[in-house]
């Protein structure tokens, strides 16, 4: 077992971990958070999605002792004092999702890539999303929720990394 | 459009954001593998790495000794309570775990129950199986071969012959054959594909020992359904149908692979049984991939009979089906075949033959939807593939071609050769619409113009037709039950709703498309309506959701039970405002007195008047509940065009535009139709360019994983662009039909008929789907296009 502090959504966590134990199910299971959910075994689909210290990485992809000392944000850290991030809002009013199972880790990528690049083109977007799948929506409409985020963050000028 | 209610009121063909957002948007979503209860344990499967192979022993000892490991579960255990092997819905059986034989790759072969999801891992790596590998049936074309092995002897089978199937009439559509001016085959093959839902298969069952009462939270389409198959296979054990609650929360995608009962299942309920704890168990990628149903594997033998200036005469299918071990098929019981016959298509012509012989072979059972109505999409493969061909080989163009041959509008409710009434259409403003925004003849004038540059570009076109909503109870039955499907309203005191329904969304947005529905016809906002799915001890009983049904059917009983509703406010109505009901006039939302519009009394006057003020001798409360029985299927339809430019010297192929127009009748929430069809689309791409399970010749399966089954990503997904027309469902009670499911059937051949037209002046015909940049590299390389390296 190891001993590892993660600060999830802002809040240390201190727990004794195996040391195979991967981040997705830390968060899953051990801290019960299942807003971030499991699509494949192979780092393939993006499902599980969340940011570390700001950037995206696949949570099945990564130890949960390699997130000691860490900040890790979920979907369900994104929200602020009641207020939804433009992009949970963009995937609502754009109709970027259906069956909802990818939707959480597509937030959170597109998080981080709004954040590198806070004005991209469709194809920008396309290649950008291109880790995570979608079996749903055919990304029509998870293109235009980015481009509505992408909008709304620029006409507020909230720099994407007060809600990392 | 058809619109008639406010904003506010949000009732047909408003947009309405989706109430379900909400909750998916931040996490809150309460999928399958969520389930956490008091002492759960977790399953983990062992699997077999032979594709056909004797079982010479289990040792589990090793596994037994890993702390946290309670029991490693095989089929002698199951063959003590005769559950080692379960009914298939086609009437065919189904090993739950196998006693002595496994009959493909990744077969279940014992389960291990453990403390925790990773020790469960731990016990499968440590569980020792020896097996005696035989030689595996791979091929469908050699299962009938002499001196092949019988599969299923169980089955009182002396060869892998499952069954034959035909339609239409044989002798007249041979004479018309052998008399055609022109005649046109191809070999057409549908691989085997996987739905490939990014959430996976997997269930709690949590049986309480004391009450002899199972919780089955599960990722099932067909809750209903499933709860009288658990307590039809395990009655004998002690699970009798009132004891059983089967609950589907939210489901991470479906299209077909979440109805059957998959052997997990049936284990992690033996397994509750027996320790008397809640085990859950959550297949992994690979094991959805390897072991899940598969969908299509049909080889067609088609031909299309047609005069030499191009009045297309008839059709002729023969085709073989691969149905892996067991037909575990999801398809109604009286037809093995699906809806295949749909296969003569949008077309007018006299006389069609199909047939059909299904084999057993080494591989998984299955023959579920991928995303359409029971081979659906196969049949309409078929045909929008001939009739390109027949252009080709005439010399006529395709769109042109289909106009000439279309079903007219005025011969609508349409009889057509192989039986099936389609009951409205209007194909050629739908494909007139496509060729416009598309800019057709500029489009073909372009190709001419590159071709003599040697460039490749091609231009496909599908006009389908569709038959989803099963079915009337006449004729559509899953295991004897009929295939109706309801919906039970309850309005408060207050005027606000809730709904139940014997459906279950997997992402179609049903929470708000059935409130639209009842707010159409009470006038309640749609927003006060909540809409339920899911739990057995609280829905009415319905058969599910696939097969694009639940708005002919559920979404049938919605306004059917909210239509008598309404005669039931328009008695409260003529009771409260001292006039006979005759004299009553409906406007969205109210009743009011016929020439004095200012005696009104709204529907939440009437609701609250029918718990506090209702007339004497009238049942009090505000509830209705219906039992919607079809009596057609309803045939939604369209035409797409697909625009390709390949690489003349990669074979890479690059779709330029993709139009889609759909024709579903009338439509409840245009924003989540066209998702359905966005979605639909890139379900259509997957089979037609990238997706396929592929074997080797010993029966193991090369690509059980994301990192080789290819699912299209954002970049493979072209930008979409759609549009409808609207030709209502003359016997649905809102002139709804089905959409979910029509661009997953329509786009393949759209899109195989463009790449194919790009080679067509060398002299190419056909190529079978997937079609990737490697076969049209190939063929470049056969046709002398490219030097081969």
């Amino acid at each position: 077992m190891a001993n590892i502090t993660v600060h999830i959504n802002g809040v240390p966590q201190t727990l004794d971990v195996e040391p195979r134990l991967l981040l997705v199910h830390l968060i899953r299971e051990n801290l019960n958070l299942t807003g971030t959910h499991v699509g494949c075994d192979t780092s393939s689909c993006g499902a599980c999605t969340v940011l570390m210290d700001g950037r995206s990485v696949k949570s099945c992809t990564v130890y949960a002792v390699q997130a000691n000392g860490k900040e890790v944000t979920t979907i369900e850290g994104l929200a602020h004092a009641g207020q939804l991030h433009p992009l949970q809002e963009g995937f609502k009013e754009e109709h970027g999702l259906q069956c909802g199972f990818c939707t959480p880790g597509m937030i959170m990528r597109c998080v981080d890539l709004l954040e590198r690049n806070p004005n991209p083109t469709e194809e920008e977007i396309r290649w950008g999303i291109s880790g995570n799948l979608c079996r749903c929506t055919g990304y029509n409409n998870i293109v235009k929720a980015v481009e509505y985020a992408a909008q709304k963050m620029q006409a507020a000028e909230v720099p994407a990394e007060t809600v990392a | 459009m058809f619109c008639n209610t406010s904003k506010e009121i949000g009732g047909m063909g408003h947009s309405l954001k989706r109430k379900e957002d909400a909750r998916f948007t931040q996490g809150k979503g309460h999928y399958v593998d969520d389930v956490k209860l008091p002492g759960m344990l977790y399953m983990d499967i062992v699997r077999s790495p032979y594709a056909y192979a004797k079982i010479l022993n289990i040792d589990a000892s090793k596994a037994l000794e890993i702390p946290g490991v309670l029991a490693v579960i095989t089929g002698r255990d199951l063959e003590k309570y005769n559950l080692h092997w379960m009914p298939t819905l086609m009437s065919d059986t189904q090993m739950v775990l196998p006693t002595d034989t496994v009959m493909y790759y990744a077969q279940e072969v014992c389960a291990v129950i453990a403390t925790e999801r990773y020790i469960a891992a731990d016990g499968v790596a440590a569980v020792e199986v020896e097996y005696e590998p035989m030689k595996a049936i791979v091929d469908a074309h050699k299962a009938l071969d002499p001196g092949m092995p019988v599969l299923r002897p169980d089955k009182g089978k002396t060869d892998n012959h499952i069954w034959h199937w035909e339609a239409g009439d044989r002798e007249a559509t041979d004479k018309l054959f052998a008399n055609a001016e022109v005649v046109v085959k191809e070999q057409v093959y549908i691989p085997r594909i996987h739905v490939a839902s990014i959430e996976t298969c997997g269930c709690v069952a949590d049986f309480d020992p004391v009450e002899a009462h199972l919780t089955m939270y599960m990722t099932t389409q067909a809750p209903h359904a499933i709860r009288t198959v658990i307590a039809l296979v395990a009655g004998h054990v002690g699970l009798s149908e009132e004891k059983v609650r089967v609950i589907a929360s939210d489901i991470g995608g479906g299209f077909g692979g979440k109805v059957p009962v998959y052997p997990g299942y049936v284990i992690a309920i033996a397994a509750s049984v027996l320790i008397g704890k809640p085990v859950k168990w959550i297949e992994d990628r690979m094991e959805n991939l390897q072991a899940d149903s598969f969908a299509r594997d049909y080889d067609m033998t088609c031909e299309l009979a047609a005069t030499k200036d191009g009045k297309i005469q008839g059709l002729r299918i023969k085709t073989l089906a691969d149905h892996g071990y067991t037909d575990a098929a999801a398809n109604p019981s009286k037809y093995p075949a699906g809806m295949f016959s749909i296969c003569t298509g949008s077309y007018d012509y006299g006389v069609a033959f199909t047939e059909m012989d299904a084999v057993y072979t080494n591989k998984p059972p299955g023959g579920v939807a991928y995303r359409c109505s029971f081979r659906v999409t196969e049949a309409v493969h078929a045909i929008e593939r001939m009739v390109d061909r027949l252009a080709l080989e005439i010399g006529k163009d395709s769109a042109q071609l289909r106009m000439e041959n279309f079903i007219k509008k005025e011969q609508f409710p349409y009889h057509s050769p192989l039986g099936w009434e389609y009951d409205s259409g209007d194909y050629g403003p739908a494909l007139q619409m496509a060729m416009d925004i598309v800019g057709y003849d500029e489009l073909r004038k372009e190709q001419a113009e590159k071709r003599k540059n040697g460039q490749l570009m091609g231009i496909g076109i599908c006009s389908f037709t569709e038959v989803v909503g099963a079915g009337p109870s006449k004729d559509f039955d899953i295991l004897g039950i009929k295939m109706f499907d309801s919906a039970e309203i309850r309005v408060h005191p207050t005027g606000k709703a809730i709904a139940r329904f014997g459906t279950k969304s997997q992402g179609q947005g049903h929470e708000t498309t059935y409130a639209q529905i009842i707010a159409q016809e009470l006038g309640i906002p749609a927003e006060h309506i909540h809409i339920e799915e899911g739990d057995t001890d609280t829905a009415p009983y319905g058969l599910g959701t696939y097969a694009s049904r639940s708005t002919p059917t559920a979404g049938a009983a919605a306004a059917v039970a909210a239509r008598k509703l309404r005669d039931k406010a328009r008695k409260i109505a003529a009771y409260l405002l001292e006039v006979s009901e005759e004299d009553l006039e409906w406007e969205v939302g109210k009743f009011f007195v016929k020439g004095a519009p200012e005696k009104s009394k709204t529907i939440q006057e009437l609701v609250f008047a029918s718990y506090t003020n209702h007339p004497q001798g009238m049942e009090a409360g505000f509830e209705a509940t219906h039992y919607y029985d079809p009596p057609n299927l309803t045939f939604p339809f369209g035409s797409y065009i697909c625009v390709v430019d390949i690489d003349p010297e990669t074979g890479s192929i690059k779709i330029r535009r993709f139009v889609a127009i759909d024709d579903c009748g009338n439509i409840i929430n245009p924003m989540i139709v066209q998702g359905q069809i966005h979605g639909g689309l890139t379900q259509g791409l997957a089979p037609a360019m990238f997706e396929e399970l592929i074997y080797d010749e010993d029966g193991n399966m090369l690509n059980g994983s994301f990192m080789d089954y290819l699912v299209p990503t954002a970049v493979e997904s072209p930008s979409w662009e759609t549009g409808h027309t609207i030709t209502p469902c003359p016997h649905h009670p809102i002139g709804a039909k089905g959409v979910g499911e029509s661009p997953t059937v329509g786009a393949p051949p759209a899109i195989a008929n463009a790449i194919i037209d790009a080679l067509s002046h060398l002299g190419v015909t056909h190529i079978d789907i997937p079609i990737t940049p490697q076969k049209v590299w190939n063929i470049l390389v056969e046709k002398g296009v490219i030097e081969a390296v």
